[in-house]
């Protein structure tokens, strides 16, 4: 099984498709700057005992609020915890929260979004009626109702987050189908003798999926920051867990005299959302068959 | 007898009205014979094609008749027993190749589909069966095809593509809509060769849709000619092409051009196809008809036995 897999890797990385994506990619330089960010961002979730060495939550008060320096590239906080370990594990914590949340709403959204589409009728109706529900209310302010509701926590501010995203990829997949059910390839799927379930997976599913993708690719971004806003309000997750939301939370009684305690998970937020917009914006532009002539 | 039709009677619903597309259709078909179904657009006859496999859209309605194939009314068949029939008994080509194959899937996996979905069979056998139906319509580098998207595909190769995928299963009935129209002339004959040889040594039996009577002629034992939304003759090849009965398809084989016979302007026929929202009364031809009578105004003419014919004309008792 491994060597089929391998094998069908390597044909693909040697086919010419391959070579286009990666031309593609090479001559977009935001592509390639989204790309960084995002790989350096996962990389150092995964590294994260490796790169910072000092222990993220162990406090100590000898040491409290010391400016950047050799020793705390990004000085401590009010506790005399070294900031660059908490922004270092802050990056597992946040990209936690957004695979989980993108992976839920990702896979029900679309899943409902096919079957809404493909079906019409009252399911459709139904499902529609409900989304317009969801889409009322902006998208933040929803997920804070939800969490103040849930409590606060990790796994709470997750379901959350959930809760209110999938909606969108409900609608943009539902957009799609309506387009391509009435393609001349369903039909003759149907003449084959497909059965419903298989013409929605088979057939319907990987042609919708790519402008789905992209939303995903451009809501990890987004989940992120979601995620930062709920933890600074103080909804999501809880001190002393060191995410970036709450620290810049906590940072803010220093902000004149001690700038590094916000500024530095401040700027974490940035990046990742910054990485994940434009490697979207560039998975949308390499997907998109115009620009692959 | 394998497929009998008996009084089909199609409806759509739209929005200016209910549009009766097919008016009651009487059509047979012997196993392993070809019939060529004519008409002009409009005519009724892609409808008929697609309610034996009960493919239409979801605002049609099949408001009477039956539909027996191989001694089951398919049209009281429950939609599972339907499913077992498509593809494996009775299967459809349509008239955009490349529209009727999925643009994100390798070709070859699309043709494999068929097997999967009516055999158990693991996908490496599915794979050798469709590289050896691809040998089957003459693709050249099989095992290249299998794994190609339709777009790298030229019109010629996709039909084939596609007539292996309806004939994988070796059904029994294929229904052909206009398979070659989409195609320009030269790859249309090959692909009509093609498509000869294969039906006649599966002895599969055909329903060719067409609204080209000389390429209805090349291939077919029976031809139907359609008119808004009936059959108004049927009789073998030959006898349609030496003695047309009905006006209509006299009117037919006149506009069809002859380089032997020198003419000055090709003949057309006058007026067009009525709406089929608000039909005349009467015959549906009457208007156009060259030989019309007072009763043509009034009754509509039943499908009669005349000498080797079938035909639906007044002219005739």
């Amino acid at each position: 099984m491994h060597e089929v897999i391998t094998l069908a890797l390597m044909d693909y990385l040697k086919s010419e498709d391959f070579r286009i994506t990666l031309y593609l990619v090479r001559k977009s330089p935001l592509t390639m700057l989204g790309m960084t960010l995002t790989i350096s961002l996962i990389l150092f979730a995964i590294l994260a005992p490796y790169i910072a060495k000092q222990d993220p939550i162990e406090q100590d008060p000898s040491k409290r609020l010391l400016p950047p320096s050799p020793e705390h590239p990004f000085g401590t906080d009010q506790l005399g915890r070294d900031i660059f370990s908490r922004v270092i594990w802050g990056s597992r914590i946040s990209l936690t929260i957004a695979v989980i949340v993108v992976a839920i709403s990702f896979s029900t959204g679309t899943v409902l979004g096919i079957v809404a589409g493909y079906f019409g009728g009252k399911v459709d109706e139904l499902l529609m009626r409900i989304t317009d529900m969801f889409m009322a209310f902006p998208r933040l302010i929803l997920a804070m109702a939800v969490a103040a509701a849930l409590g606060p926590g990790i796994f709470n501010t997750v379901i959350a987050m959930a809760f209110v995203s999938w909606v969108y990829y409900a609608r943009l997949s539902r957009a799609s189908t309506l387009q391509v059910r009435e393609e001349m390839f369903v039909e003759a799927a149907r003449a084959i003798g497909a059965s419903n379930l298989r013409i929605l997976f088979k057939h319907i599913l990987p042609v919708t999926i790519s402008p789905v993708i992209v939303q995903a690719t451009l809501d990890m971004g987004g989940a992120i920051l979601t995620a930062a806003a709920l933890g600074f309000l103080g909804l999501g997750v809880q001190p002393p867990t060191p995410e970036w939301g709450v620290m810049v939370s906590e940072g803010r009684r220093f902000i004149t005299e001690q700038w590094w305690v916000s500024t530095f998970p401040g700027f974490a937020i940035l990046l990742a959302t910054l990485g994940f917009n434009l490697l979207g914006d560039g998975i949308n532009d390499i997907l998109n068959v115009r620009s692959r002539r | 007898m394998l497929l009998e039709i008996r009084d089909l009677k199609v409806i759509f619903h739209t929005i200016r009205g209910m549009v009766r597309a097919v008016n009651g259709v009487d059509l047979m078909l012997n196993q392993g014979e070809i019939i060529g179904l004519v008409g002009e657009t409009g005519s009724g006859k892609t409808v008929t094609g697609l309610s034996i496999l009960r493919l239409l859209d979801q605002n049609a309605e099949i408001i009477d008749g039956k539909i027996i194939f191989d001694g089951r009314d398919l049209l009281k068949l429950p939609m599972n027993e339907m499913l077992k029939i498509r593809g494996k008994e009775i299967s459809m080509i349509f008239q955009e190749p490349k529209a009727a194959l999925n643009p994100v899937i390798p070709v070859g996996d699309q043709v494999a589909e068929s097997f999967m979905v009516h055999e158990r069979i693991t996908k490496s056998e599915a794979k050798k069966r469709v590289i050896e139906m691809f040998n089957r319509v003459e693709l050249p580098d099989p095992e290249r095809i299998y794994k190609s998207y339709p777009h790298e595909l030229s019109g010629g190769m996709a039909q084939r593509v596609v007539i292996s995928m309806a004939l994988a299963l070796r059904p029994k009935l294929l229904i052909a809509d206009e398979p070659t129209s989409a195609l320009d002339v030269t790859i249309q004959a090959q692909i009509m060769d093609l498509f000869k040889e294969l039906v006649r040594q599966f002895k599969t039996s055909v329903i060719y849709i067409t609204h080209d009577m000389a390429l209805a002629a090349e291939i077919s034992d029976k031809i139907a000619v359609m008119y808004a939304g009936r059959i108004v003759e049927v009789a073998k090849t030959e006898e349609i092409f030496e003695e047309p009965l009905h006006p209509y398809t006299r009117g037919l084989l006149r506009s069809i051009p002859d380089v032997k016979r020198r003419m000055k302007t090709l003949f057309s026929m006058p007026g067009e196809i009525p709406s089929m929202l608000n039909p005349p009364p009467g015959c549906l031809f009457h208007p156009r008809c060259p030989d019309k009578m007072e009763i043509c105004e009034r009754k509509v003419p039943i499908l009669k036995k005349v000498d080797e014919h079938e035909v639906a004309c007044f002219l005739y008792g």
